[in-house]
């Protein structure tokens, strides 16, 4: 008994140690860090207790970053997942060149977003930009989409939903090749409409793959700020700053360790309670085989 | 918390024995110990032209100093370079020097990581040496009594017009303009609108990227100096402050001439070069790229003068790192001196537009044949008389941060000009609150 615990231990240990080093000693020391002042020279952190907790609620730039990124959440998890379940019952279907819509839309996927973003940066450049161009045809003026606060947040969500929606529809169009076809033999004898095939039978199915992605996609849009660092730097007047996005700024930019680390717990805290209700609340609906 | 300043006045007496004594010991320990490796950081993102150059720079002095290895390490864009710098020297593995903005002195020396050159540099023709830059590209880097850069790839910001533009409206192509006034209605007369629609531009300021850099030129022209007091202080929203950016937002609403919100760093020049915008303010940085590319004549102008003519100075010096052993401080300090010298500011400032730093190096024939051909050249180098050192105070990227945002806003059209002005003071000075002397 003692030989197989202590076995099963060893075959633990290289997980446990890459966990342990690289995600649950920051996770902690970042915690510690948040209570203590930044350290700068030769001046060491002093404790301050729940100080930069307190400063962090009066920092209005947090604030915007938040309202940020709850919108760029709110807008990039609904399009990038319903997109990509479109698209793939769109190349579920047999139809001529369907290796080239696949591809098509699986291409935003493996190109490195900092490529996503230059190209995109091009697209959206005032006067000679693809959009721009696009819209003089039709009697357009000159739009300055990054520059813009109405529009340089929309404009990252549309590149975010882009690249997100491919590599979401692989997860989708798998689901729905292993989808048994005597179930839709099934429907069609029963006189069931397609509507109500699909409704009833295809999206239930599907809700194992829509929760794992449902949980890539919020992750994501908290993660996903690639595009902000090349194409904005989260600004006009931080309208693009999303948390990750400030993190880093306070961090690398400001050489904030309090900030940084304080914003770091909170957005740790948020992505745990997104889990919790993910995990706790639509998990239990979701039918498993 | 206080005073971080006094910290390290204490520290260089230690260094200056031990690179004293390097210096007189040097000749034999480097024939000794063979090379000496030098490593700097260098703002450059992508290879291209810049990088070749530095590559040459250093093959020659490492072919005329052969006891000396000089390695350039190209570490992306200037807010990089000063990342990777800070990270690598607290993690122990730092360069022995970087070039960075000039503007970020406060914070390498808040975080004590930089040596003050004028403790090594002791000897009279290093004192000589010291002395010999451009004051306005010295102010930036002399902090507390101290220098702490040495000016290199140092820039100005400058107005860009066509000729050709100018031509067709009327004006004298040979004259830019030169005050306030005559920006306004020169620029509002080469503004082309057919209906609703312009397509072309009487004058575009960047109002990204380098928001307050911009600005900052239009508060000097107004007489205001954006901070003072060692770094310590603000004056962001004055009435000469408030000024500087009615005058800015005159252009976009009153005179119509500047397109309105925010107008893109990297595409004015191309704007510019397609014709479709008459004049722009750029940095000198910028001036080989128009000249190569401009298919037009184009001419050069100091900035406008509102109550004083006024252009900051901005661009990057370079730094000693505190890792750095005596023996790779004097091999830094000859690198330098090498690089710094007359012949070859005036060699780089050539070859990409950047402001050679040093009056003597003007004066060199290579230098003069060049102005003499291409006299655009030499408007920097007149402004500098005009120069103010660019904004910078301790925890300067998160000032000049908070001044950017509020400008930005003011732009947008979101706040009032003195409201954004006073938002960003406040913001400001809740910043400096801990450097402040107790």
């Amino acid at each position: 008994m003692r030989r197989e615990s202590l076995q099963a231990w060893l075959l633990l240990l290289p997980a446990l140690v890459l966990l342990v080093a690289f995600t649950h000693w920051p996770a902690a020391t970042t915690i510690i860090d948040s209570f203590y002042t930044t350290p700068k020279g030769s001046r060491p952190p002093r404790f301050v207790g729940i100080e930069n907790y307190a400063d962090l609620m009066s920092d209005p730039v947090f604030w915007t970053a938040l309202t940020n990124n709850a919108i760029y959440a709110v807008w990039t998890i609904p399009v990038s997942v319903i997109l990509a379940l479109v698209m793939a019952l769109a190349v579920n279907t047999a139809m001529p060149g369907r290796a080239l819509v696949r591809m098509a839309y699986f291409t935003p996927t493996m190109l490195p977003m900092i490529a996503v973003a230059n190209i995109w940066l091009f697209f959206y450049t005032p006067d000679y930009g693809l959009f721009d161009h696009i819209l003089s045809w039709f009697g357009g003026g000159r739009h300055n989409w990054l520059g813009d606060r109405a529009t340089a947040l929309p404009a990252m969500i549309a590149v975010a939903v882009w690249k997100e929606a491919g590599f979401f529809m692989i997860f989708y169009l798998a689901a729905l090749q292993a989808m048994p076809p005597d179930l839709k033999e099934c429907a069609a004898l029963e006189g069931s409409s397609r509507w109500n095939f699909f409704r009833r039978v295809t999206i239930p199915l599907l809700m194992p793959t829509t929760l794992f992605v449902l949980v890539n996609a919020v992750i994501n849009a908290f993660r996903l700020v690639d595009h902000v660092v090349v194409m904005t730097r989260g600004g006009p007047d931080n309208a693009t700053t999303l948390l990750l996005y400030y993190i880093y700024e306070a961090g690398f930019r400001f050489w904030d360790q309090a900030l940084a680390a304080t914003l770091t717990v909170v957005l740790l805290g948020l992505l745990g309670l997104l889990a919790w209700l993910q995990f706790g609340v639509l998990g239990k609906r979701v039918h498993y085989r | 918390m206080r005073n971080i300043a006094t910290t390290h006045r204490t520290l260089p007496r230690r260094t200056l024995i031990g690179a004293t004594a390097a210096t007189l010991a040097a000749p034999s320990i480097l024939g000794a110990q063979g090379k000496t490796t030098v490593e700097f950081y260098f703002p450059v993102a992508v290879g291209g032209p810049i990088t070749k150059i530095i590559d040459g720079y250093c093959t020659e002095f490492m072919a005329a100093n052969t006891d000396i290895e000089v390695k350039p390490i190209y570490a992306g864009s200037y807010v990089d370079t000063l990342t990777k710098a800070i990270t690598a020297t607290k993690a122990g593995q730092g360069p022995q020097m970087a070039l960075v903005l000039a503007v970020d002195a406060y914070t390498l020396i808040d975080d004590e990581l930089i040596l003050p050159f004028d403790t090594l540099a002791t000897s009279d023709a290093d004192k000589a040496w010291l002395k010999s830059f451009y004051p306005a590209f010295m102010a930036n880097g002399t902090i507390d009594g101290h220098v702490w850069g040495i000016p290199f790839q140092r820039s100005t910001i400058v107005a860009y017009w066509n000729k050709e533009i100018f031509k067709e409206i009327g004006l004298d192509p040979e004259k830019g303009p030169a005050s306030w006034a005559e920006n306004a209605e020169w620029t509002a007369k080469a503004t082309k609108r057919e209906g609703d629609k312009v397509s072309r531009w009487g004058i575009q300021i960047p109002g990204d990227g380098f928001t307050y850099w911009l600005y900052q030129a239009m508060a000097a022209q107004a007489g205001v100096e954006l901070a003072g007091d060692n770094g310590r202080r603000t004056d962001f929203n004055s009435a000469g402050a408030v000024e500087g950016l009615q005058f800015w937002l005159d252009l976009m609403n009153k005179h119509r001439s500047h397109p309105t919100g925010i107008s893109a760093w990297g595409t004015g020049p191309r704007d510019f070069l397609e014709g479709t915008t008459a004049v722009i303010w750029h940095t000198t940085g910028n001036l080989t790229n128009i000249k190569n590319n401009a298919k037009f004549p184009f001419g050069v102008a100091m900035l406008p003068a509102g109550k004083r003519r006024g252009s900051p100075a901005g661009g990057g010096n370079f730094h000693l790192f505190k890792g750095a052993t005596p023996a790779q401080q004097q091999a830094s300090l000859r690198f330098l001196r090498w690089l710094t010298s007359p012949e070859k500011a005036a060699a780089w400032g050539m070859a990409t537009g950047y402001v050679a730093t040093r009056p003597d190096a003007w004066e060199t024939p290579t230098m003069k044949d060049y102005v003499a051909g291409f006299p655009q050249a030499a408007v920097a180098r007149d402004q500098l008389a005009f120069a103010v050192p660019e904004l910078s105070t301790h925890d300067n990227q998160r000032v000049a941060k908070a001044l950017t945002d509020e400008l930005q806003a003011a732009l947008l059209g979101r706040k009032p000009p003195k409201q954004a002005l006073d938002d960003a003071q406040a913001a400001a000075t809740r910043l400096l609150k801990p450097y402040q002397k107790a």
